[in-house]
């Protein structure tokens, strides 16, 4: 039987969604390998040079983008063109095209480059081209290696996948980072942590967490199968929303001491009020080390 | 509101007026009953101690002022706008119903060990403090008010209003408490202000 061909093409990127690809289940992985056909990959030994993947003219069954678009020539090109003419050619050849990655989503930190204004996701790029299918965003800097995978798998398996508004598959993307963190009762209580790394305390009172209004299931999959950012002790950075990478990442940003936003939806004098009642209860518990020294 | 409910605010009403001129501990319940020309054994139906009232009074005095001061932070005008507006409203308070203020000063922050469980911090004050919380992080997201911390900004309101509601009960003031609302509200927005 003919396995679904898949094409990874690395546009503007820092490889960072390859190394994520390679950092997964080494059974998921292989399960990949052997249920698809990965005819071309930049990083990895396929048959087929980019040059002959251009020339031929082959069914791409999923087309996978990696890194930002640009249609200017003196700022970036691979194989004597640009990357948008690359783009082009391979989606008149595809019936899915998946961006891997907040750069192929919406231009990522390459759009925050003022030299150049025409750096952008594949979405703002396919003007003029007849798509099967919407293009499917899997944002994040990196993507979980697991949503690759789970993209791919429910596709072949049932022929679509249902998007949220963003274009990001609903199914991984309707979770926040919040859901599953394992501080959960320090964000309750308003227990803030002293520093990062530590086990104990919430991280989003001071140091910047956007887990509440982050869509993702980091804290359902976790990386690596073991861990996350925030269980970890660091702060969700909020790496798979379009506003992604802010100013200030490790700061919470307030007003004569209150938060700017409090979490995804819920309105600001609700979360004052409820805050204001937590924070009034010491709990000792929650204030000591969870392992004493 | 039930039957029972308005009966209860109406025990309240009274109480705050016997509570603010008397003092907590030299009004009794059996006071309060007559005030109410009630029996004192009908009103432990209502509440169950003079504590619990004292709790109830302190929730409903300030959420008359945290409505006031909600219904100012939804108008569509600057925060030093509604920093004068609620300055006036509160002072008219002051002179309108004296007792919602002076149950304040004169029973919830001068007896604190009545209020020790059950009112800790700001459980029976919330609602208020919520209001000064968005009044605030309103006027410094439009850059009306300069960034600070929160206590410091919060006590200079809080300082202000209670310090003239205190001159007032004292009746130490010259002219009429509502006259002076432009210039408390002036030197509370001063404090406030953002540096050019």
């Amino acid at each position: 039987m003919n396995k679904p061909k898949v094409v990874w093409f690395q546009a503007i990127t820092c490889n960072g969604n390859t190394h994520s690809l390679l950092c997964s289940n080494s059974n998921r992985l292989e399960l990949f390998l052997n249920s698809f056909d990965l005819i071309y990959h930049p990083s990895l030994t396929t048959n087929k040079t980019l040059e002959e993947l251009l020339e031929e003219d082959i069914n791409i069954d999923y087309l996978l983008v990696e890194g930002a678009i640009s249609d200017n020539k003196d700022f970036f090109q691979i194989s004597n063109d640009t990357t948008k003419n690359h783009l082009h050619t391979l989606i008149n050849r595809s019936n899915f095209v998946i961006s891997v990655g907040s750069c192929a989503s919406y231009g990522g930190v390459h759009a925050k480059f003022e030299e150049n204004e025409d750096i952008s996701g594949v979405k703002d790029n396919i003007e003029g081209l007849k798509l099967n299918h919407e293009v499917i965003n899997l944002t994040g800097c990196p993507v979980h290696p697991e949503w690759i995978l789970q993209t791919l798998f429910t596709i072949k398996a049932t022929g679509s996948i249902k998007l949220d508004n963003e274009g990001r598959p609903a199914e991984i993307y309707s979770n926040l980072a919040h859901h599953g963190c394992t501080r959960n009762e320090y964000f309750e209580w308003k227990v803030e942590t002293e520093s990062f790394g530590l086990k104990e305390g919430c991280l989003f009172y001071e140091q910047g967490c956007r887990g509440p209004m982050t869509h993702s299931n980091c804290n359902k999959i976790l990386w690596n199968e073991v861990n996350t950012k925030t269980r970890v002790g660091m702060p969700c950075i909020g790496c798979t929303e379009f506003d992604f990478p802010r100013e200030n990442l490790f700061e919470t940003k307030k007003h004569i001491g209150i938060p700017f936003e409090p979490p995804l939806g819920v309105p600001k004098r609700a979360y004052l009020s409820l805050a204001g009642v937590a924070k009034t209860f010491k709990i000792d518990r929650l204030n000591s080390k969870l392992i004493e020294d | 509101m039930s039957v029972k409910e308005a009966k209860k605010n109406n025990i309240i009403e009274n109480s705050l007026k016997l509570f603010s001129k008397n003092g907590f501990y030299n009004t009794t319940i059996p006071d309060i009953a007559k005030s109410m020309k009630m029996s004192v054994g009908n009103m432990y139906n209502y509440f169950k101690s003079k504590e619990e009232l004292a709790k109830y009074a302190i929730k409903y005095s300030t959420n008359i002022l945290a409505l006031e001061l909600r219904e100012v932070n939804n108008m569509d005008i600057s925060s030093k706008e509604k920093l004068f507006v609620f300055t006036r409203k509160y002072l008219e308070n002051v002179k309108k119903s004296p007792e919602i203020i002076e149950y304040f000063l004169r029973v919830y922050l001068s007896n604190r060990e009545v209020f020790a469980e059950g009112c800790e911090g700001f459980l029976c004050v919330g609602e208020f403090v919520t209001e000064v919380m968005i009044l605030l992080d309103e006027g410094a997201q439009s850059k009306e008010f300069r960034e600070q911390d929160f206590f410091p900004a919060f006590a200079m309101i809080m300082g202000a209003l209670g310090g003239f509601a205190f001159l007032s009960g004292e009746k130490v003031l010259e002219k009429d408490v509502t006259e002076y609302a432009n210039n408390v509200a002036d030197n509370i927005y001063r404090a406030l202000k953002y540096d050019e």
